[in-house]
C-alpha cells in the first residue's frame, strides 16, 4: 500500500550511527600519536583546521587528549595550520 | 638522562653548506654537554603551512639525543640566539614515544636500503 511508503520518507539512521562509533587508536593498537605525521592528524581535523570533537570521531578520552597535544605540536612547527579555510 | 627530540626550521635562503654548519653547531653543543645524538634526519626544504617571519618555506631538521634535563634550557637559548633558525621545538620522549621512534628508525633504514 502507498501508506507504508509515506512512513519512511526520512531514512531511520539514528541507531546505525551509534553502532559505527569506536576509538580507532584502541582498535588499531596505536599507543603514540606522532606529531610529525600531518597527513594522519589531518583525519581528525575539520576543513578549518580545528580538532574534531570526540562526539564525531568516537575517540576515547585518553587518546583524544594525546591527539590534541600532537596536533598542537604539529601546529607549532608549521606542519599544520593554526587557521585555514579549505584544508581538505 | 632523558631522550629528547628537537625539530627545527632553518631560513630557506641558506646554502647547503650553511645548513650543515648550523646543524653541526647544535650537534656540537649537545656533545660538549655530555649528551649523545642517537638519530638525525634531514627533511630538506619544506613548505610551511603558515608564514614564519614572512618566510613560506624552510629547511627542516630533526635531532634525537640523550641528555640531562638541565642542558635543555641552554640548548634552547642557543636556538633563540641563532638567526639562521626560525622555529624549533624540543619534546621529551616518553616510553610510548621511544617505542614508536625505534620502529620509525627501522622503517627508515629498510626504506633507504631498498633504494
Amino acid at each position: 500500500m502507498a501508506n507504508t511508503d509515506v512512513k519512511y520518507l526520512n531514512p531511520v539512521d539514528v541507531e546505525l550511527r551509534n553502532q559505527n562509533k569506536y576509538c580507532r587508536f584502541k582498535k588499531m593498537g596505536i599507543t603514540y600519536i606522532d606529531y610529525k605525521d600531518p597527513d594522519f592528524l589531518m583525519r581528525f581535523l575539520n576543513d578549518q583546521g580545528k580538532i574534531l570533537p570526540r562526539r564525531i570521531t568516537g575517540n576515547s578520552l585518553k587518546f583524544q587528549r594525546r591527539l590534541a597535544v600532537s596536533v598542537k605540536r604539529a601546529r607549532q612547527i608549521a606542519l599544520l595550520p593554526y587557521v585555514a579555510d579549505n584544508l581538505k | 638522562m632523558n631522550t629528547y627530540e628537537t625539530v627545527f626550521i632553518m631560513n630557506p635562503v641558506l646554502s647547503e653548506d650553511q645548513v650543515k654548519e648550523t646543524v653541526q653547531k647544535f650537534v656540537g653543543h649537545i656533545k660538549t654537554n655530555k649528551g649523545a645524538v642517537t638519530h638525525e634526519e634531514n627533511w630538506g626544504l619544506k613548505k610551511l603551512k603558515y608564514a614564519i617571519q614572512k618566510k613560506k618555506t624552510g629547511f627542516y631538521y630533526l635531532l634525537e639525543f640523550q641528555a640531562d634535563g638541565e642542558i635543555i634550557n641552554d640548548f634552547e637559548v642557543e636556538f633563540k640566539r641563532d638567526e639562521r633558525v626560525i622555529r624549533w621545538q624540543t619534546v621529551r620522549l616518553d616510553k610510548f614515544a621511544l617505542e614508536y621512534a625505534e620502529r620509525r628508525k627501522k622503517k627508515l633504514s629498510t626504506n633507504a636500503k631498498e633504494k
